[in-house]
């Protein structure tokens, strides 16, 4: 069963209560299923699609836009190497070849022992510090062809378990709001007043 | 629109008109309306793909780009999304507007497959006909094609062809905004975006085929149509939809003297160009070879195939024969499914014959009398601000009457409350739905009405109540209460009519409806139980089927001596009948025919009807003739003149090019009101389930199980009961259970539902498998059954 | 001039002004602790304490621009939501995805209660109800480090309910994408808000200002735009005008990458630092890689017309770098030395622009993608000299125009004539031409090297029949 866990279902709704609109919650909620299985399954949009008051066919279509979501099981680690301007610039695809032998995959492919996905990315929003990859959306700049043995090295020996989650985990930190401070969504059709503050006076 | 008025000279502006120009010529448009509207009214076309008037511009396509100025110079803009303003200046063909929508149709082009030849698009697809009008010529794309699977069935009738899809978005819009079934959606993105459901899940929409006739290419074709004709070999007529009483404006198309498409035609005031699909497919049926195509007599036990003047003779003799004993010995059944016209023959010749007992409506409506309670159009309905329905589920009955009220709620900001014992279709979109347990409606509807929240949305402006019968194991008097105390409450409501079957509003008008005090269709079979009625004729109407209590119906079959029935199938009603005259279906005749909302407008023939079957007027007529009970017309025109004359309420029906576009409302006869009655309310034992019996979409009706397309839609007979009481049963699913009421006990799987309220169970009417009409007896108000595990 | 290099990989503080990366030299920059002691937060009570329309006022006055890339005045398009409609919705453009671009993610890792801190400033002075700080999919430390910081800026009672003791309550709600560049564009970006597809709405009638997130007035702002409420606060419009020019105050966060000697992040002073200066500059890059020779530069993001050597003293001042036919964008400049391959340079970013395509737009869906193909059928060296005028007049169906004829010479200039008209909703169709465009205009010779003469074979030749 790929559904969400119950505790997920509690942390969903959670979620979700945090908006306005409730289809507003599916793209954290895919994140969180794809936390607890490592991919999208089918079980799970049809879940979603309860939770938030949709059909499975709008959770399919939003799910496929994006393209961290992924609708078959990968590697336990995914190897993002980016491929873009200033990363072109200076030697990704020396990186890329480097790791596709030492991985023994091609770009988008997952090692036979399932423990790594080796694949293209576009820019990273670190492009001063290239060639850069993200492991599991951790990154790692400068990247050399040492580097990259290194890393995989690590990886395999479990050494930086504590930093890089498996695939699927993302934020490490939920965002939490206790009830007595949280002011609360509203649906937009239920407000009709201007904040009280906006009455021309301090509000402190 | 500027008026100068000739006395102060003053300039009048009429607000909601702006002057713009197009290619230099003064065009009016109204406030709001985009160019590429204005532009319509016009000879500059501006090409087009996804945009449609109907639907919520989204500007997708980019191929309707036109040049509007600014101060900055000419701006490119999409006209179908751009809205006029005054003194607008739009070039629709300056060279830079050429070469954006030759370049959008060249790259529309790049990935479409050449294959018109052999696609059913071809000859009235727009993309074809823009790119020679609008197009490049030529194609420099030498790359190699997307490729997808060729066409996948997306659902039970319609396919989709992802190579030729160019990504408009009109079916998925209309999925979603129009139908409220987003079931099918884009999905990945840029150059791999493709239309899809999800995985393994059908588009089962009712309104599916909407999506195949806006689809601008052949990207999404229909079972019944896929390979059947090209459109130069077509030829049509426009006519109006008969399958129920909204009265859907459609174009009739046939090839080689087959129906071969129908296609909605956008009215205003009735279906906006949509359909359902019952409704567009079912024209199967028409060319159905289980048609009845020559007059059948009885012959021992068996029906033999006979010539028309020894059926009609032989018929004539048996009436004559009856009336020996009265004129009560006879009655007429059905009427509602043929034209105003046939309707009005009928009545002409039985009230020569001095046929009193007739009825259109086969015990599943209301009566006649609330057609006299002020009347609401869709369009009034759709506008009032106060939409209340205590009516059968919409979506099932009356689908696009749904898909009206639908938009209602939702973009126009009507509300609906809702009465109802079964979520329907539009319980989503209600503003309050109120469940009632059936018997109980009345007291509900007292009760809620006297809120203040009630009182105030009352108050707001123009209230209509949709009102029809929702539950047939119920009582029509218990509707008919409720009604009161809503009139009660709101005394200027008006009232729109839910009716089963195409033409129950002209058949009546027209007279098939009791006569002087004598009793309805369940009165008329009732009598027959006790052997009073010697012979029944039945105008397209099939008791068996139709009738909600089979048992009363078993009773009066047994009882009358002769059935006449006038037909386009042999069914159960007739099978055992003297004799059986062959009628032309729909297509096959003229006339005219009356919706719900009392619209007349035209049906119209585009096929030589079946073997030797006829009108249902020219049966009348003849058999009049045989009768020496001369109705006294000779043809379909003069017929229809003299309805117009002698009924009143098609006196307004002069106007033939209305009546041939969309429709004349017909006059109503002067108001009555209907009185309240003392509310009592029908308690029952806990452990039963208290029975909703409703209609779906598909069913065993006669031209769906015809039409081979819909046939495999129809499921199987099941009871529903709320989640919670299912685990209360203590079943699962699917599992066979005895469901029981006085020793009449059926065995049928149960299903849990969340439409269902607790404590009662929903039987859907007519389904295949068992039969459930065991359980319905008329007499009783209500009826509660036992649901018992089977050990 | 002593240049440090502080905590935050790729950042180069130097010796100039700070208003947003004051705080990047601390290792532990990103705690409540360090934010409270140093100011923190002060930003947030000076404003609340004065009513909120002068604060909206201080905001117009100091024409504090938006980075997100179309530089619009932040104050002015506060002003823009019609009166008396509310709701109305702060949504924060934290999507940072333009290649070359870095910045908003050192922000949102380096300083969260900054952000939050703008965040709040923005929604007391423009009435907002509800904050949504959507993050860029990938950036896991970034939402770390601003849930964190919201959960403790939440327990200390600056996020929520009654702030700080006063009548201004707001959330902040953390929010995430997946992966697509186009959601960065505002309107994508209150799609996918809303649980959709990211494909853009058309403008009008989507201005969000006026019809956003779920159909009400919406503000959508840059997080370096945010950025810079809190110092603006606590430091006031005349102190905020006077770094920076008239047109540009203030400072604004630049990402130089590619073929310079030391590639980094740097927050420059708006309106006067030039192109020179920052890559040539030894407080900045400090010159080309290998003292190479500067061929051309992408002055503001993967979807800038790119500038050759002679545009290098123009400064940082979109009114300045616009009319020489480029856009300054989302602050990220990219540096190609002679080495460069322009072809495929070129084909880098085409190529990303034509996979972030949403698939809305037919020109930009199949024109984008059929560019990509010409271009990599180029580079790969089977292309023909035909497949040079067939990228212009593929992309002519995006950006129509004269543009296979356009004499950029008569302008004066080496570049490309730029604003394109578009056929498409939002910039991405364009941006997949323009390095196209640029490359081929400024460098032909090197497309020309590439191609061959397109040869006929006889018909035998390919073996169809004989
Ligand atoms: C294709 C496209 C991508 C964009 N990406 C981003 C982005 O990643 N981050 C951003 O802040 N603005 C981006 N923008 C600009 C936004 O649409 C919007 O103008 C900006 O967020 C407004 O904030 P500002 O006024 O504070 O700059 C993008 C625009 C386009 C057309
Ligand atoms: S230009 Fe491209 S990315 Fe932008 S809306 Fe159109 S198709 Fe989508
Ligand atoms: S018809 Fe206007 S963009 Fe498609």
């Amino acid at each position: 069963m790929s559904r969400l866990s119950d505790s997920n279902v509690a942390v969903a709704k959670e979620i979700i209560a945090r908006y306005p609109r409730q289809k507003s919650a599916l793209i954290p909620l895919l994140h969180l299923a794809q936390e607890q299985t490592g991919y999208i399954s089918r079980e799970a949009m049809v879940h979603l699609g309860e939770l938030v008051g949709v059909t499975s066919a709008e959770v399919y279509g939003t799910a496929t836009f994006y393209e961290m979501f992924r609708f078959e099981p990968i590697g336990k680690y995914l190897v993002n190497i980016c491929g873009t301007m200033s990363c072109a610039l200076m030697g990704s695809e020396k990186l890329m070849h480097h790791a596709e032998k030492r991985l023994g995959v091609k770009a988008g492919g997952t090692t036979a022992d399932g423990m790594f996905t080796l694949a293209h990315a576009e820019c990273q929003a670190a492009c001063t510090e290239a060639p850069c990859l993200q492991v599991n959306y951790r990154f790692r700049l400068r990247v050399t062809t040492a580097d990259l043995d290194n890393l995989i090295d690590d990886l395999k020996t479990g050494k930086l378990s504590d930093e890089i989650p498996v695939h699927g985990v993302l934020s490490k930190v939920r965002q939490h709001i206790a009830p007595d401070r949280e002011v609360g969504a509203v649906a937009p059709e239920l407000v009709n007043e201007s904040p009280v503050w906006l009455n021309g006076k301090a509000a402190l | 629109m500027t008026i100068v008025d000739p006395v102060g000279e003053k300039i009048v502006v009429d607000p909601n008109v702006v002057n713009i120009t197009i290619n230099d010529k003064p065009v009016l448009a109204r406030k709001g309306e985009f160019i590429i509207a204005a532009a319509d009214r016009t000879d500059d076309f501006i090409p087009r793909f996804c945009y449609h008037p109907r639907m919520s511009s989204v500007g997708m396509c980019r191929q309707c780009l036109v040049e509007v100025e600014t101060p900055r110079g000419p701006m490119m803009v999409v006209s179908c999304m751009t809205p006029v303003a005054e003194g607008q200046i739009v070039r629709t063909a300056t060279d830079t507007v050429k070469k954006a929508q030759e370049g959008v149709l060249e790259l529309l082009l790049a990935n479409h497959p050449l294959d018109c030849p052999v696609c059913d698009k071809g000859g009235e697809c727009p993309l074809q006909d823009q790119a020679f009008s609008h197009g490049p010529g030529e194609s420099r794309f030498i790359e190699e094609k997307r490729h997808y699977e060729k066409p996948i069935a997306i659902s039970e009738i319609v396919y989709l062809d992802r190579e030729r899809c160019i990504l408009c978005d009109r079916c998925t819009r209309f999925a979603d905004e129009v139908a409220g079934d987003p079931l099918i959606s884009f999905t990945s993105r840029g150059n791999d975006t493709q239309v899809l459901t999800f995985p393994d899940e059908p588009f089962s929409s009712y309104f599916s085929g909407n999506t195949v006739q806006i689809c601008p290419v052949g990207a999404l074709t229909a079972k019944p149509y896929r390979f059947k004709a090209r459109p130069w070999d077509l030829d049509q007529t426009e006519s109006t939809c008969t399958s129920c009483s909204v009265g859907c404006r459609i174009v009739v198309q046939s090839s080689r003297d087959e129906l071969v498409r129908y296609q909605g035609v956008d009215i205003d005031p009735v279906n906006w160009g949509w359909l359902c699909d019952r409704g567009r497919y079912n024209f199967e049926s028409v060319n159905s070879t289980e048609r009845l195509t020559t007059p059948l007599i009885k012959d021992g036990s068996e029906l033999a195939t006979t010539s028309w003047s020894v059926a009609l003779e032989s018929a004539a003799r048996l009436i004559r024969l009856a009336l020996v004993n009265g004129s009560d010995s006879v009655a007429i059944l059905g009427g509602a499914r043929g034209t105003n016209e046939d309707a009005f023959a009928w009545a002409l010749l039985a009230d020569q014959l001095g046929i009193s007992q007739r009825d259109a409506q086969l015990g599943d409506g209301l009566t006649p009398e609330i057609f006299n309670l002020p009347q609401a159009t869709i369009d009034e309905t759709c506008a009032a601000s106060t939409i209340i329905l205590l009516s059968p589920d919409l979506k099932e009955e009356l689908p696009v009457l749904y898909l009206r009220i639908r938009d209602a709620a939702q973009k126009r900001k009507s509300r609906i409350v809702e009465f109802s014992s079964r979520d329907s279709g539009l319980t989503p979109y209600a503003w309050r739905s109120i469940g009632f347990e059936p018997g109980q409606q009345a007291q509900v509807v007292r009760q809620t009405l006297d809120t203040p929240e009630m009182s105030e949305q009352l108050r707001r402006g123009d209230v209509v109540v949709v009102v029809g019968r929702a539950n047939l194991a119920e009582n029509e008097s218990l509707t008919l209460h409720a009604l009161a105390e809503l009139l009660h409450t709101v005394p200027n409501a008006k009232i729109l009519p839910v009716l089963r079957r195409g033409n129950v509003r002209g058949a009546v008008a027209a007279g098939l409806t009791p006569q002087k005090n004598s009793g309805d269709a369940i009165d008329i079979l009732t009598k027959a139980a006790t052997g009073k009625v010697e012979c029944l004729i039945l105008l397209g109407a099939d008791p068996f089927s139709d009738v909600a209590d089979s048992t009363l119906v078993e009773r009066a079959f047994a009882q009358i001596k002769n059935v006449i029935s006038i037909d386009t199938f042999v069914n159960r009603s007739n099978r055992n009948a003297d004799v059986v005259l062959p009628a032309a279906a729909f297509g096959e005749k003229n006339g005219t025919t009356t919706n719900l909302e009392g619209r007349v407008s035209n049906v119209t023939q585009q096929i030589t009807p079946r073997g030797t079957s006829r009108p249902d007027w020219i049966i009348a007529t003849e058999l009049g003739l045989s009768l020496g009970a001369d109705i006294g017309v000779s043809s379909l025109d003069e017929l229809h003149q003299k309805m117009i004359s002698c009924v009143a309420e098609f006196s307004s029906c002069a106007d033939v090019s209305a009546i041939q576009s969309d429709g004349v409302l017909m006059v109503h006869e002067t108001p009555v009101t209907i009185s309240r009655s003392p509310i009592v309310s029908i308690d029952r034992n806990s452990y039963n389930y208290r029975l909703v019996v409703s209609r779906t979409m598909y069913d065993k009706a006669q031209s769906t199980v015809a039409s081979q397309s819909l046939s495999g839609i129809i499921t199987e007979a099941a009871i529903y009961v709320h989640p919670l009481d299912l685990a209360r049963i203590g079943v699962v699913e699917g599992t066979s259970v005895r469901v029981g009421i006085d020793g009449t006990n059926i065995v049928i799987p149960v299903n849990a539902n969340n439409g269902v309220h607790r404590g009662t169970a929903w039987l859907p009417y007519n389904h295949t498998g068992v039969d459930i009409r065991p359980l319905l007896n008329i007499a009783s108000d209500i009826v509660d059954v036992r649901i018992e595990v089977i050990k | 001039m002593s240049v440090t290099y502080a905590h935050a990989p790729g950042f180069v503080a130097g010796d100039r002004p700070k208003i947003v990366t004051s705080r990047f030299e601390f290792a532990d920059s990103y705690t409540l602790e360090r934010y409270l002691a140093t100011d923190g937060y002060k930003g947030l009570r000076a404003a609340l304490s004065r009513p909120a329309n002068e604060i909206h006022d201080d905001v117009k006055n100091a024409t504090v621009l938006g980075r997100g890339g179309a530089g619009f005045p932040a104050g002015t398009k506060w002003g823009l939501t019609p009166q008396q409609v509310w709701p109305r919705y702060l949504v924060v453009n934290g999507d940072e995805s333009e290649p070359g671009t870095y910045k908003d993610r050192l922000l949102m890792e380096r300083d969260p209660h900054q952000l939050i801190e703008g965040c709040l400033i923005a929604s007391y002075a423009a009435g907002l109800s509800q904050c949504f700080l959507y993050i860029r999919g990938e950036m896991a430390l970034a939402q770390e480090r601003v849930a964190t910081a919201l959960n403790e800026a939440y327990a200390a009672g600056y996020i929520g309910k009654n702030i700080l003791g006063s009548n201004f309550s707001i959330d902040i709600i953390l929010h995430w994408g997946a992966g697509a560049y186009v959601v960065g564009e505002e309107t994508a970006l209150i799609e996918s808000l809303e649980g959709n597809r990211g494909m853009p709405r058309l403008k009008p009638p989507f201005f969000p200002a006026a019809n956003g997130l779920y159909g009400q007035p919406t503000i959508v702002n840059n997080v370096e735009t945010l950025a810079n409420l809190p110092w603006l606060m606590c430091n006031g419009v005349a102190a905020y005008t006077a770094v920076g020019t008239k047109t540009s105050p203030g400072t604004r966060m630049v990402a130089v990458s590619g073929h310079v000697k030391r590639p980094g992040v740097f927050e420059i002073i708006n309106g006067t630092t030039t192109f020179r200066d920052l890559i040539f500059g030894e407080e900045f890059c400090g010159g080309i890689k290998d003292d190479n020779k500067l061929k051309a530069f992408v002055p503001g993001g993967g979807s800038a017309p790119w500038f050759t050597p002679d545009q290098l003293d123009l400064p940082f001042e979109a009114s300045q770098v616009g009319p020489a036919g480029s856009m300054l964008g989302s602050g990220a400049v990219m540096v190609m030395d002679e080495t460069t391959d322009i072809p495929a340079a070129a084909l880098t970013l085409t190529h990303f622009y034509a996979h972030e395509s949403c698939g809305k737009c037919t020109p930009c869906r199949e024109g984008g993608t059929w560019l990509e193909r010409i271009l990599r059928r180029i580079v790969d060296g089977s292309g023909t000299d035909a497949d040079l005028q067939q990228l212009l007049e593929v992309g002519a169906m995006i950006c129509p125009g004269d543009f296979p004829h356009a004499a950029n010479e008569k302008l004066g200039l080496k570049a490309v004539p730029f604003p394109y008209k578009m056929t498409t909703i939002c910039f991405v169709g364009p941006s997949a031409f323009a390095p196209v465009h640029s490359a081929l205009t400024l460098f032909r010779s090197e497309f020309e090297a590439r191609v061959t003469k397109r040869v006929t074979i006889p018909v035998t030749a390919v073996g169809v029949s004989s």
